[in-house]
């Protein structure tokens, strides 16, 4: 039987027994600890495939509870869906992976893998909590080991990103804090207040509270998945941070924001939701746009990828802000997607950066010759962001589009037009980089003496490769595990106005 | 018919040849992988040809009629139940037809390559490419659903992406095949959106269901195509956005501008994908839509008609202008691309009016022939002298006897002499657009001519004009040219399928297309009419004595004629300013004023905001540090004004 | 004229008081300060007394605070002595301007 507290448990062992062993152990106490995640969340979820193929049709499976801090109701509650599982797989395999990345640290190595795990441990936590103090104190736990990784492992300016970085999330999380308090306040169980999730998805919240909490919730998760414009974080706190805080900070933590506000936003506020969703579409539309644009002109590879982070995050925005069941259902895909490609994607700047210390486009080329592995995953993660069939970009981007095509009126319809404009921009972005960086003519001798991928990095690449291309391939066997859920909420959504869409 | 796992083979054994290289092959057994590609290529065209066997002769009618058979279909992504992507195979005339050439140029090109491509670096991968392609077109062609079909659209985008910048270490092969990927995936957001305007009024993605949906009559039929939208029905926008797709991938004007530059890509790889399979991609997705293109919503069809006329003549007369020998192939195809579009244009749906669209894919059919021999043959001369530019040949016929005559059929096939193959397609194209439009006509007709022309000023720079010899001390300082005289013409595995594709190129004209590929499915009995023909053949020998005049011998006249036209030989010369048209619109406008702007807004403004907060509050700070004097005096000031303060506060406010 | 009354005491221990304050925001040598804290306790004493004399002149409470008070600023002023001659010690200088470390 699940035990979903043992998913803690792991990282939280881990990370305390790196503390306990010598500096160059570290990094294997770590290996194994994520690999130990990995089969356990990967147990998990076959686990959870054949209980909802026996007919187990309960919200919320493995449940556990326990009373936490009695006189604010708060209470450790954990239990998963197919959302959560989808979220809880990508965590592990970017954990693992950016432990692999990062196996050369040798700047304090102890300190940085119990952050790595600790951050990872309260990922984990989020995606599993159903009570909305318990999810908000992971949230916190993951935030705090990112200042640390990027102000202390960092390069470039990463002090100055760092704290923008850290305040910006802190912001969003006071945003968020507020929010729950006044959803807390307005709940009512035979006079007490709760905390639970899913008491309080079934209760009416009154239409002008959530009026005045829901922007709370969204903005305050928005931050966290770089809605613009509050986005800039991103783009400096990735440059400065190592490879695997940065593998971290867009594969996991940007999709803390977008679990958010699909979870606790848009599935306990349907009401206001409606309301404003097209403020949401509005925005997420000109992330997308202009995040894509922006690109177009950064020079610095990490920029690159953190603007089109931007660019793809606003996809699960916008996925969740058309309020249908595909768009929504596709907003979950491109979260577990971009997570994948993105750390594909700065898994493999880092190890080039680890080769050229450079990571400017201008310095670079020719790489295609002399590195060709790690050049093939980053021109098949560069392919997989502009959206190539086969490989997971194409499947979330399309249902996205499929389910935002089913809102009838003409301004979604613009958008709708105006984000799938947005992967022309990505490929003229995409192909822009790789066709500098890693194709023509050798521009630096030094770039004939590198060696390809190590082990470690080739381990991880594959690792995402499969990934990705498991979801590319096939994404059935993905959108059956997510699909029910978001149908769930979506009926939630659509208790209000009635319909519910496709 | 055969089983359904052998029909699947077709587009799988590609691609298994393609993972096998690419994962294995590579680096185990390089030298091995062309004979592996080349045998599972073998293999694959042996099931298609067998597949159309049976599928034209033995199990495909019904009745009179060529049925549609969907032998296998997988839900992929499903949306909603009846809304999902499946993967299947649909087999009908065209996609059987496809299927052959596809697998047939693809066998060839694979065996050409075999001698071609001998020695290069990356062999393998070449080989690994072309198998991806192959796969790629393949499950373009057999698909049963409008998304499947996108899909495949993009991976033969990305492969021909790949192969063009097969030579990644040369700057214009990557801007080329950047260009080429860019330009069709910008057609390809059309195609995207059309498709979701597509789906969301007929509630399906199924070719199948959706042609029906969208042909058959009914209120909410009638709405669509009524309700308009900017001044055009949904159906139309619908439509023309598919089109768009297909316009870019089959380089139509304007989205043509890719084809030219995509010759930066091995010889072999333009006659396989730029000449024969890719570009007729959108051919064949009209073709594939073309019921509710016909029956729905004629209007779309006119744009199809004129895009695909304008860019025939409009191609033909950049190629009289071009000395690169593959531009001037590359502009032929898009010319050719044209007449294929604008007999689709010109056609009704069944019985005598279905002319145009028989004649559409009986060109498809014979150009692929023709047009992948123009491409290896002109490998064959580039491999021979080194060089693309037409001032570096001539006079090759004695030195390259197999390439110059099978060179000269193709040509001969392709200006529409009779009794080559051109000549039977190009007839029922004239036809059909004779019955239709006088000026689609005309266009046509001139076109022909002028296509005569320009392959004939081709043939006759390469294999005649000046003496070889006197022109190739150009390269006496390369050692290749004493390769020359010891490799000869080319290894017999690139002989091998000019001769092949020459023989085809005569004899692919008797085929009884009409009996097998029509656009409703029943024979159509075509007449010949030897007093139509008379006219385009002898505009058609016109222009090859032209080019005899001009260019059988070195002399001043096409130079004279050059100078007595200069403006408007300058403008064709340079593609009429196209590219430039481009390059402005993408450096001057998205790069100058969206690109940089937006990264600007975001440094200065948006970020600028932030930092401006974070400003504030840091100055802020600084105010109110200085309260913090580290003075007691101070400290007992504040207090006590503070206590004052209460004080007021509690006397005269706290009633 | 002839009576002394509450406010007279009043006005006296307010005088006191604020020259109290007075001097202990304007001196700079810290034993004046102190003498001006001394000030101000003996105005509240007077206060104490006072009030205790006019209110309730049955009780002892006020006057039991002034002595409180009285103990207090004795002690008080022992401490505060101490910690002055420490910073003298340390700053050679009794001057309040000096000992403004604790800022910021």
């Amino acid at each position: 039987m699940i035990n979903l507290s043992i998913l803690l448990i792991i990282p939280l062992l881990s990370a305390l027994a790196v503390i306990f062993v010598g500096a160059k152990s570290a990094r294997v106490v770590a290996l194994l600890g994520a690999l130990a995640q990995l089969g356990y969340s990967s147990y998990m979820m076959f686990s959870y495939m054949a209980e909802r193929a026996a007919g187990n049709t309960t919200q919320m499976l493995y449940q556990t509870k326990a009373s936490w801090f009695a006189p604010m109701h708060i209470e450790y509650f954990v239990g998963v869906d197919g959302i959560s599982i989808a979220m809880i797989m990508l965590t592990a395999v970017v954990v693992l992976t950016g432990i692999l990345i990062s196996w050369n640290v040798d700047k304090m190595p102890k300190e940085f893998f119990f952050l790595l795990l600790l951050l990872s441990m309260g990922a984990y936590g989020f995606f599993i909590s159903l009570d909305l103090f318990t999810m908000f104190f992971f949230l916190e736990v993951a935030v705090i080991p990112k200042f640390l990784l990027i102000g202390v492992w960092g390069s470039g300016k990463k002090e100055y990103s760092a704290m923008k970085l850290a305040l910006m999330l802190m912001g969003g999380s006071a945003l968020v804090l507020v929010g729950l308090l006044c959803l807390y306040f307005n709940t009512n169980i035979n006079g007490a207040h709760t905390f639970d999730l899913l008491q309080i998805s079934k209760m009416h919240i009154p239409i002008e509270e959530q009026r005045f909490i829901f922007p709370l919730m969204f903005v305050g998760f928005g931050i966290f998945t770089a809605m613009f414009p509050f986005h800039t974080w991103a783009p400096d706190g990735h440059s400065s941070a190592p490879t695997a805080a940065s593998m971290f900070l867009a594969g996991i933590s940007m999709k803390l924001g977008g679990y958010g506000c699909l979870r606790v936003a848009a599935y306990l506020m349907p009401e206001a939701a409606h309301e404003y969703s097209w403020i949401i579409i509005l925005l997420s539309t000109i992330a997308i746009i202009y995040g894509a644009f922006a690109t177009l002109m950064q020079t610095d590879l990490k920029y690159i990828n953190a603007y089109s982070s931007v660019s793809h995050c606003g996809f699960v925005i916008f996925g969740i802000g058309m309020l249908t069941k595909t768009a929504i259902t596709g907003a979950v895909l491109q979260m577990v997607s971009h997570g994948l490609m993105t750390a594909l994607f700065f898994g493999t700047i880092g190890m080039i950066y680890e080769r050229t210390h450079t990571r400017q486009v201008a310095q670079l080329g020719g790489l295609l010759k002399t590195i060709p592995f790690i050049i093939t995953v980053f021109v098949i993660a560069g392919l997989c962001s502009l959206g190539l069939p086969g490989l997971s970009g194409f499947v979330a981007e399309m249902t996205v589009f499929m389910g935002a095509w089913q809102n009838p009126d003409t301004f979604s319809r613009v958008a709708t037009v105006l984000a799938c404009a947005s992967i022309v921009v990505t490929a003229v972005y995409i192909l822009r980089a790789t066709g500098a960086s890693v194709m023509g003519p050798i521009k630096n001798p030094d770039f004939l003496t590198f060696k390809d991928a190590t082990w470690n990095e080739k381990f991880a690449s594959i690792t995402l490769l499969v990934c990705i291309l498991a979801i590319g391939i096939a994404p059935y066997w993905l959108t059956n595990l997510v699909t029910p859920d978001t149908q769930l909420i979506m009926d939630n959504i659509g208790r209000t106005v009635g319909s519910v869409k496709l | 018919m055969l089983s359904t796992n052998l029909i699947a083979l077709i587009p799988l054994l590609p691609l298994f040849s393609f993972l096998l290289i690419a994962l294995v092959g590579r680096k185990n057994f390089p030298n091995l992988c062309g004979v592996l590609g080349t045998i599972a290529l073998l293999t694959s065209f042996l099931l298609a040809a067998t597949v159309a066997y049976d599928y034209f002769f033995v199990a495909g009618k019904v009745g009179e009629v060529y049925q549609q058979i969907v032998p296998l279909k997988i839900k992929w992504l499903e949306f909603s139940p009846n809304v999902s992507i499946d993967l299947g195979i649909l087999l009908d005339p065209i996609s059987v037809m496809m299927l052959v050439i596809v697998t047939f140029i693809s066998l060839m090109v694979h065996f050409y390559s075999l001698g071609y491509m001998k020695g290069e670096e990356r062999y393998a991968t070449y080989y690994s490419f072309l198998g991806l392609f192959t796969f790629s077109m393949l499950g373009l062609v057999i698909s049963s659903n409008i998304f499947q079909i996108y899909i495949f659209w993009e991976l033969v985008g990305v492969s021909s992406f790949l192969l063009i910048g097969y030579y990644f270490d040369k700057p214009s092969a990557v801007a080329a095949a950047k260009k080429a990927f860019i330009v069709t995936r910008f057609a390809d957001l059309g195609f995207l959106i059309g498709i979701l305007v597509l789906a969301y009024y007929s509630g399906t993605l199924d070719f199948q269901t959706l042609i029906t949906r969208l042909t058959t009559p009914t209120d909410q039929l009638h709405a669509i195509t009524t309700a308009s939208f900017l001044g055009a029905s949904a159906l139309t926008w619908g439509l023309l956005l598919v089109f768009i797709g297909g316009a870019g991938k089959s380089a139509m004007f304007p989205l043509h501008i890719w084809l030219p530059d995509a010759m930066e890509g091995p010889t072999p790889v333009s006659a396989l994908i730029h000449a024969a399979t890719m570009v007729v991609a959108g051919v064949f997705l009209v073709a594939r839509l073309f019921p509710v293109f016909s029956l729905s919503c004629p209007s779309a069809l006119q744009v199809v008609t004129w895009v695909g006329a304008s860019s025939s003549l409009f191609a033909a007369i950049i190629a009289c202008t071009q000395t690169d020998i593959k531009r001037v192939l590359a502009y032929s195809t898009m010319s050719q691309i044209g007449y294929m579009m604008f007999a689709l244009g010109v056609s009704g749906y069944g019985g005598e009016h279905g002319l145009g669209y028989m004649a559409s894919m009986f060109h498809l059919f014979t150009h692929a022939m023709f047009k992948a021999l123009l491409f290896l043959g002109s490998g064959a001369v580039i491999h021979y002298v080194h060089s693309n530019e037409m001032k570096d040949m001539g006079g090759l016929r004695k030195l390259m006897p197999v390439t110059h005559i099978t060179f000269l059929v193709a040509c001969l096939a392709i200006a529409g002499i009779p009794p080559f193959a051109g000549f039977f397609s190009k007839e029922e194209i004239l036809q059909a657009a004779f019955h239709a439009n006088t000026t689609i006509f005309i266009i046509a007709i001139c076109t022909a001519a002028i296509t005569a022309f320009y392959m004939f000023r081709l043939y006759f720079n390469i294999f005649w004009n000046k003496d070889y010899h006197a022109v190739s001390h150009v390269h006496d300082d390369q050692a290749a040219h004493n390769d020359h005289h010891d490799h000869g013409e080319g290894p017999v595995t690139m002989k091998l399928p000019l001769l092949i594709l020459g023989v085809l190129s005569i004899v692919a004209g008797f085929v009884p297309f009409a009996h097998l590929v029509t656009s409703d499915g029943r024979a159509l009995e075509t007449e010949f009419h030897i007093t139509f023909s008379i006219a385009p053949v002898l505009l058609a020998t016109g222009g090859i004595l032209l080019a005899m005049v001009f260019y059988k011998k070195e002399n001043p006249a096409p130079q004279k004629l050059a100078d007595g036209v200069k403006g408007f030989y300058n403008a064709a010369y340079h593609k009429f300013y196209i590219d430039e048209v481009y390059i402005f619109f993408t450096k001057k406008v998205l790069f100058n004023l969206i690109g940089r702007p937006a990264a600007w807004i975001d440094k200065n403004i948006v970020d600028g905001a932030m930092n401006l907060l974070a400003f504030v509050t840091e100055q802020l700070s600084y105010l109110i540090k200085r309260i913090q004097s580290g003075r007691v005096q101070n400290y007992a000031a504040y207090f006590f004004a503070g206590v004052i303060g209460f004080v007021l506060i509690f006397i005269y406010w706290w009633r | 004229m002839n009576n002394i009354g509450l406010t007279h005491i009043l006005f006296i221990s307010c005088a006191l008081f604020f020259i109290g304050i007075y001097g202990f925001l304007t001196r700079r040598n810290l034993i004046t300060m102190l003498m001006s804290v001394e000030l101000i306790l003996n105005s509240v004493n007077i206060n104490f007394v006072a009030f205790n004399k006019y209110l309730w002149a049955d009780k002892l409470d006020g006057l039991f605070f002034s002595l409180f008070n009285i103990t207090i600023a004795a002690a008080e002023a022992a401490v505060a002595i101490a910690i002055i001659i420490n910073l003298y010690r340390h700053y050679k200088s009794i001057d309040v301007e000096v000992t403004d470390t604790m800022k910021f």
